[in-house]
């Protein structure tokens, strides 16, 4: 287990030492000069030669990364080339806020999916499930942005139940704070849902019609226990890989859902970077999204080994 | 065949204590949805009484054990009659009552240890959900837990109770859910096909114990068994069901004896386990000084022509995350003489599907010899080994499951001819009908798929695959194991026959001692990887030399009834 472990941090760190490399030679592929770019349109050649030596744009690619490779190494990201604050900064004050959108995102997704997958699963053939089917496909089909927009249309303005837009830190106002986040969270969330309501239907089909299944219903065990205990709990197995492969996609969609309501979080802070060819904020933004896949991968292969125990213990037979 | 009111059918032994049956089930009926499966079924077990009830699949006798239970699969549904326990009626109540009585007052312990035991629970925690159904709780439930692991035979129960299903072999998982079974005290206990996934020593072990456990509690058991010899050994009482009927029922010798119904005759007459019946035209059945002729290999047969040679064969595999290495086989040899049939013998992990591998160039021997008409597969350059290729040919267990499904028989059969370049359209055309014929099937499955034929049909379609390229020797890989004992006759005869015509050589590998003394010349029993005895049929069957084969004999399921 521990080796598990070890084994699978040591191919994450690879895999940010070969991320590094694409972010820092993607980037300079960019269209578009930032040396120009914070010289503004008027500026003579001599200037922008002049803020290129000083941005270190001169030297070799190579050593341009080993550079960056360093600063990165000792904690300094370096400085946005549009604003001077420090990128570190910048992401202190931006991350929080997806993050915490992020889980909540993911609360609402594994709740509300399992919930939906096995009420689907318990009334088969019946209205039940052809609601939640029809739940699920539509909120597959129906863009983040639209649902967005259109939650705002009736909720915020039209019943006013929740603030349409900005953010409220949690330590100043928790309740306001939860307002403000919970329904960027559920539309962040549906597709999720719809994802693992799906998954959990299925596997719970799946499990229900297995053997041991029908040996506990046998034994004379509530209903309750057989539906939870031998259904659900064999049918995580699936639904953790799946899940846990798309949240990737929840990453993406944050930065689009922040735009819509207006939090300034990092999905804004991306957008505004690419806008103006911050380089340093790119690498950054990019850089840390690649290390939230792979924790979040890490997270999942650690959960997978919880919710099944042939791989915990190593397939170790008597 | 269908007698719906059989008179053949014989009362059972009268003589009750207690004058009202346990289990009473009269006219019970079942469809899957429109498709009646079981037609007016009676059926009685008393209390403590042991009663099994045989027949091949298909024959209802799975499906009238789960519609006691109310446990009928998919559109499966009760038509007509009813089940009563103990005067009290279970059917009908939109199964309410037969849920009250679940694990209570019927336990089941079902077929396969492989898929019926959670896999992400542990063991322990699945036999104290059984006890939680009737309230244990607290020290008193972990106890409790262990002393039934321990009385269904699990050594070291405490620790074992905190380990996973996958910790645990076949055999010890079936006595987890045996413990299981019994952890409420029910008073009938429903064993379907109990041991048909266990090697043959494990299945006499269980049975033993369940016997045991059962008669110190009292508790009636109704059997489910394909094997006839399962069921004489064990039960008071047999019932024959065909297609969904009871044809005869009574008690075990009686029905061994004397089958009334001609459907029961044909089954005792079938049972490998049952009859020392030798097939006809067997090679050992000729006389010593005349070997059997090498029809198609085209050369004289001399004596002690070998068509298959091991020597010293060693087979060592890595064991995964480890440097330790696992010997599957280890110093193993034997011969298969030309036209003749050997079998090798041994439960699961005893190394011959890896000896089988080797022989059939699929897998590198560590060490030692495998010849195949002089020819090492492993070793040979690429053009020898095309040419050796011919020679020996697979037959394995699963014919659904080696054939492609998408195939028709036609294409299959000429895959082999096609893949080795053996003549031409036409002439490949006149072969596949030959080989058809030769393992009397009729022409007209060509066009059809291996999902549209039965099991021993797609047997004989695996076997004239194997056939196509004339090679010396069939490497049968439990050929026979997957087929009701009516078909697997069928195929054995089949097998005979071929070596008869064609001279073909055989080697026989299965778990199955009974099927043994039925078609080989000469049997060798592996037990982990090694050698533990080898030999004519008869001198191995009649004078073992080694324990383990004494074992095994005396596993075989039926034998006492008879002897």
């Amino acid at each position: 287990m521990v080796r598990l472990l070890l084994a699978r941090l040591g191919q994450s760190v690879v895999t940010l030492l070969i991320a590094s490399v694409v972010i820092f030679v993607g980037v300079r592929l960019l269209p578009g000069d930032p040396a120009l770019a914070m010289a503004g349109e008027e500026a003579t050649p001599e200037r922008v030669a002049a803020i290129r030596a000083e941005l270190g744009l001169d030297d070799s690619l190579l050593v341009q990364y080993l550079h960056f490779l360093g600063q990165v190494l000792s904690g300094d990201l370096g400085e946005s080339t549009r604003t001077g604050t420090p990128v570190t900064t910048l992401l202190g004050s931006t991350l929080p806020v997806t993050l915490w959108l992020s889980l909540y995102a993911i609360v609402v997704a594994v709740v509300v999916g399992i919930a939906l997958g096995v009420v689907a699963e318990r009334f088969r053939g019946r209205w039940p499930e052809w609601l939640a089917n029809a739940a699920a496909l539509t909120s597959l089909s129906v863009p983040n942005f639209w649902l967005g927009m259109l939650a705002i249309l009736w909720l915020c303005i039209g019943l006013g139940l929740f603030p349409a837009s900005g953010y409220v830190e949690l330590g100043q106002d928790p309740l306001a704070w939860a307002l403000h986040l919970t329904l960027p969270a559920l539309v962040l969330g549906t597709g999720l849902a719809a994802v693992i309501m799906r998954q959990t239907r299925a596997s719970m089909i799946e499990a229900m019609g297995s053997d041991y299944v029908r040996t506990a219903r046998a034994t004379g065990l509530p209903k309750g226990r057989v539906l939870l205990r031998y259904g659900l709990r064999n049918s995580l197995v699936v639904v953790v890989t799946i899940a846990g492969l798309q949240l990737g996609g929840l990453i993406s969609g944050a930065v689009v859902t922040e735009q819509i309501f207006a939090l300034p979080g990092f999905g804004k802070l991306t957008l505004d970077a690419v806008f103006t060819r911050d380089y340093p904020v790119i690498q950054a933004v990019v850089l840390v999204t690649t290390l939230g896949y792979v924790l979040v991968n890490l997270a999942v292969d650690v959960l997978y080994t919880v919710v099944n125990p042939r791989i915990r213990v190593g397939g170790r037979s008597s | 065949m269908q007698q719906a009111a059989d008179p053949t059918t014989r009362s059972a032994p009268t003589g009750t204590p207690d004058g009202a049956p346990l289990l009473a089930v009269r006219g019970l009926e079942i469809s899957y949805g429109a498709r009646p499966v079981v037609h007016g079924v009676d059926l009685e077990v008393r209390r403590g009484e042991r009663v099994a009830i045989v027949g091949q699949s298909g024959s209802g006798k799975s499906t009238l054990v789960a519609a006691l239970l109310d446990l009928l699969p998919g559109a499966g549904r009760v038509t007509a009659g009813e089940v009563r326990l103990d005067g009290e009626l279970l059917t009908g109540d939109g199964g309410a009552r037969v849920r009250a009585a679940r694990g209570r007052r019927i336990g089941l312990v079902p077929q396969d240890p492989a898929t019926n035991l959670n896999p992400t629970m542990r063991i322990g925690e699945q036999v104290a959900d059984a006890l939680r159904a009737d309230g244990v709780r607290g020290p008193a439930l972990r106890r409790r837990v262990t002393e039934l692991l321990a009385e269904a035979g699990i050594p070291d129960p405490e620790r074992r109770a905190r380990q996973y299903p996958h910790e645990f072999s076949g055999g010890m998982r079936q006595r987890v859910l045996i413990a299981r079974a019994l952890a409420r005290e029910p008073e009938l206990l429903v064993a379907d096909e109990p041991t048909s996934a266990l090697d043959v020593t494990v299945q006499r072990r269980i049975l033993d114990h369940l016997q045991t456990l059962v008669e110190a509690r009292g508790t009636a058991l109704l059997l489910v068994t394909h094997d006839l010899g399962v069921a004489a050994d064990r039960a008071d009482r047999v019932v024959v069901m065909l297609e969904g009927r009871v044809v005869e029922q009574g008690a075990p010798e009686q029905v061994l004896r004397d089958p009334q119904h001609e459907y029961t005759r044909r089954l005792v007459a079938a049972a490998p386990g049952l009859s020392v019946r030798r097939r006809p035209a067997a090679a050992a059945d000729r006389p010593a000084e005349e070997p059997a002729a090498s029809a198609h290999a085209g050369r004289p047969a001399a004596r002690g022509d070998d068509v298959v040679v091991v020597e010293e064969l060693v087979k060592e595999f890595h064991v995964r995350g480890s440097r330790e290495r696992v010997r599957a086989v280890d110093g193993v040899s034997f011969t298969v003489a030309r036209g003749t049939t050997t079998a090798l013998v041994g439960e699961s992990g005893s190394g011959k599907t890896t000896v089988s591998r080797i022989l059939l160039g699929l897998e590198r021997a560590t060490s030692g010899v495998a010849l195949v008409e002089g020819t090492d597969l492993a070793s040979c350059t690429r053009a020898e080994r095309r040419v050796a290729r011919r020679r020996v040919q697979p037959v394995f267990q699963d014919p659904y499951g080696s054939l492609d499904p998408t195939h028709t028989v036609e294409r299959l059969v000429d895959e082999p001819l096609r893949v080795l370049r053996i003549g031409d359209a036409a002439a490949r055309r006149r072969r596949v009908a030959e080989l058809l014929d030769q393992v009397a099937l009729p022409r007209d499955v060509l066009h059809r798929r291996p999902g549209e034929l039965s099991g021993g049909q797609r047997q004989r379609v695996a076997i004239a695959r194997a056939l196509a390229p004339e090679p010396s020797v069939l490497l049968c890989d439990e050929a026979v194991s997957a087929l009701d004992v009516l078909v697997q006759e069928q195929v054995l005869d089949l097998l005979g026959d071929l070596q008869r015509d064609l001279g073909v050589s055989c080697l026989f590998i299965t778990h199955d001692l009974a099927v043994v003394r039925q078609i080989a010349d000469n049997v060798v029993v592996l037990r982990r990887g090694r050698l533990e005895e080898s030999g004519g049929v008869d001198d191995v069957f009649l004078a073992p030399r080694a324990d383990y084969t004494r074992e095994l004999l005396g596993a075989i399921p039926g034998a006492a009834v008879l002897s």
